[in-house]
């Protein structure tokens, strides 16, 4: 007799499916691996050939990461012994801490245009994807359509007009040119990805709401947004993760203030010789805010994933 | 509770007419209920009233006000939907308390309570009140639905279908629970549904639409005993009313070419011989299907018949209904 069922997969099955999983995460995972260790070695170990895989780990990437050093004479460093753990570090190499890199300022403008654009993104996709799903709008398909083609050619193809755009409107190097650039290149996605959740959610629900007493608006408060929070989180993770990763529209628009950590981080490698590690420790640092926002909103965005299978 | 009148309705979606010049006043306290087949534009009736649809042409007034050009909202009525539409992210609960809490109602939380908890208990829903409404079985679904109505005291409650998906007892455990809420609530009820009892039973008045318009209102009897047409006599009646060239029984008036035949109109035993096909044997009744002049008849039978097919039986109408060609009546 075999236990064969619709929705529960066999044993083997479970065991084929886990391997194949297990060693596609450990080729996607390699790289961040290495990027994690390097970040924790001493620039000696992280140009070691064959490279290191056992190692005595070190700060002392983060500690160049975050500081700014100039070189002393031995007569001064003993004069002026270090106070803590990584003035330790610094002095060990015959060096003293001047002050804080950038690297902190650049990390934080990526914050503020990393998630304000996908804030934005997320918010008049909403909105947009809910005109777009449930009225009438007119010439409705040809504007999807448009919305859709400003996705056809890469946004970088338009850097040098957006450049001179930016330069004359005094955008460049902002922090509100950025988030409005990123918006403007999400918002497609956002709006398409949108329009499909909302299109899944029946509009009986909210003619139930009308009836109930309720307002239009008030139905979509009530009734649409907590079940197109699927759809909502999914966006944002997207919106965000191009946001966050964006690199030639920062290269070009940016260069102080609003600088972003990608083009950054490269930055550091001239700063004292090869710097593998402080490279790494800025990559390292670089991963954690999206992963932890996918880590937040998981829930949702597995829900997301079986959505039509769950409720249809 | 209040009056709702409908006045020279019309609704088409694009080239469907799916409400033609309909006036139908359900007074205060009348329970009517919509028959028609599928498209007859039964939900669509429905949905005119509580504003989710708006007329191309004619009024609809609740208590004498014109309402036509307000929100579902400010008609307070309450519509139980054929399809169910619970809220899928709250519990039966917070579903229940939802028209409740509306800023229409703003009820206070204890009285919100004290309600689901009376109107769940009529609706035998009380131990599920705390599920996930994505995790009930149909007729539960549609037992929310109902509740979700009844927990207010609208202008008129609209309820298409509300019972289509209940097994035979608890259908009719609630055809007679609604039946008593009607009658102590004084409410204003309209209705669309296929079951012939529960049109029979409950109904005050029946309207029959036929393709977007009404036929005939009234009493449930006057529309089963004395239909205006060949189509609304074919709305109740099991089994249907059977129909056959007029002249093949002697007496037909002057006009009338179709004859219509209930069971109560087929005397047994006298009249023009007829072939016997089958019985069919129900428990309750027995159908006895007949031939005559190569038209088939079904009619009521003994339940302890002996019949057998291709025995001959004589039969003989009794007061049945006369149609002349379009199908009206010709008395
Ligand atoms: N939103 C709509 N768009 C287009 N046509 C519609 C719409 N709603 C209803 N119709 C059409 O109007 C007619 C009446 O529909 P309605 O839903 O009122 O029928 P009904 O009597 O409730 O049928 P059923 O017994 O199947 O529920 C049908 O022909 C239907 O196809
Ligand atoms: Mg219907």
């Amino acid at each position: 007799m075999t236990n064969w069922s619709l929705t529960e997969p066999s044993n083997t099955q479970k065991y084929v499916a886990g391997t194949l999983v297990a060693i596609y995460a450990l080729v996607t995972l390699l790289p961040i691996l290495w990027i994690l260790s390097t970040g924790f070695k001493t620039p000696t170990d992280s140009i070691a050939y064959p490279p290191k895989l056992i190692f005595e780990p070190t700060l002392e990437g983060y500690v160049n990461l975050f500081t700014t050093q100039t070189r002393q004479t031995e007569e001064y460093l003993a004069n002026n012994p270090p106070n803590n753990w990584y003035e330790q570090i610094v002095h060990d190499k015959g060096m003293v801490i001047a002050g804080p890199s950038r690297f902190g300022e650049r990390f934080l403008n990526s914050v503020i245009i990393g998630f304000g654009s996908t804030f934005l993104s997320v918010f008049l996709g909403t909105l947009a994807a809910y005109a777009f799903s449930r009225y009438k709008v007119p010439l409705k398909d040809d504007l999807l359509f448009f919305i859709l083609s400003t996705r056809m050619m890469p946004p970088i193809a338009v850097a040098i007009p957006i450049f001179l755009m930016f330069r004359t409107l005094g955008l460049s190097d902002t922090h509100a040119g950025m988030i409005l650039l990123y918006t403007a290149v999400n918002l497609s996605l956002a709006v398409w990805l949108l329009k499909g959740f909302i299109d899944e959610i029946p509009i009986e629900y909210e003619e139930a709401a009308l009836i109930d007493g309720y307002t239009r608006f008030q139905a979509f408060i009530k009734v649409v947004l907590p079940q197109a929070t699927t759809g909502i989180a999914s966006t944002a993770i997207f919106c965000l993760i191009f946001a966050w990763n964006e690199y030639a529209f920062a290269v070009l628009l940016t260069s102080g203030t609003a600088q972003t950590a990608p083009p950054f981080i490269p930055t550091i490698i001239g700063v004292g010789g090869q710097d593998w590690p402080a490279v790494a420790a800025g990559a390292t640092l670089f991963l954690v805010p999206v992963m932890v926002f996918t880590i937040l909103l998981r829930r949702h965005l597995l829900r997301g994933i079986t959505f039509g299978a769950v409720r249809k | 509770m209040a009056e709702v009148e409908l006045r020279n309705i019309s609704k088409s979606f694009g080239r469907i007419d799916a409400v033609k010049d309909v006036s139908l006043t359900i007074s205060d306290g009348d329970f009517i209920v919509l028959l028609g087949p599928t498209g007859a534009g039964k939900t669509t009736t429905l949905r005119l009233v509580s504003g989710l649809e708006h007329p191309d042409r004619g009024t609809v007034f609740i208590d004498g006000n014109d309402v036509s050009k307000t929100t579902p909202a400010m008609r307070n009525v309450a519509m139980v939907f054929q399809q169910y539409s619970l809220y899928p992210h709250m519990t039966v609960y917070e579903n229940l308390a939802f028209p409740l809490r509306s800023p229409l109602l703003k009820t206070p939380e204890s009285k919100i309570k004290e309600k689901i908890s009376e109107i769940a208990e009529v609706l035998q829903i009380s131990h599920k009140l705390n599920n996930r409404t994505t995790e009930l079985s149909g007729g539960e679904m549609q037992r929310v639905s109902i509740g979700r109505a009844l927990v207010r005291n609208p202008s008129i409650y609209l309820m298409d279908e509300p019972l289509s998906s209940l097994d035979a007892k608890l259908r009719a455990d609630l055809r007679v629970e609604l039946k008593h809420i009607q009658a102590d609530l004084g409410a204003t009820l309209l209705y669309v549904t296929h079951d012939q009892i529960e049109a029979m039973t409950m109904a005050s008045k029946i309207g029959v639409l036929e393709e977007g318009r009404l036929v005939q209102v009234g009493p449930p009897r006057e529309i089963y005993e004395d239909p205006v047409s060949l189509y609304v006599s074919g709305r109740l009646g099991l089994p249907r009313i059977n129909t056959i060239p007029a002249s093949i029984f002697p007496g037909a008036p002057i006009g009338a070419t179709t004859l219509g035949l209930r069971s109560e109109h087929i005397e047994l035993g006298t009249g023009l011989p007829a072939n016997v096909i089958r019985l069919e044997h129900l428990g309750d009744q027995t159908q006895l299907h007949l031939e005559i002049e190569g038209h088939k008849i079904i009619t009521l039978t003994d339940v302890h018949s002996q019949l057998q097919p291709d025995d001959i039986i004589h039969i003989q109408p009794k007061d049945p209904l006369y149609f002349d060609p379009s199908g009206n009546r010709v008395r």
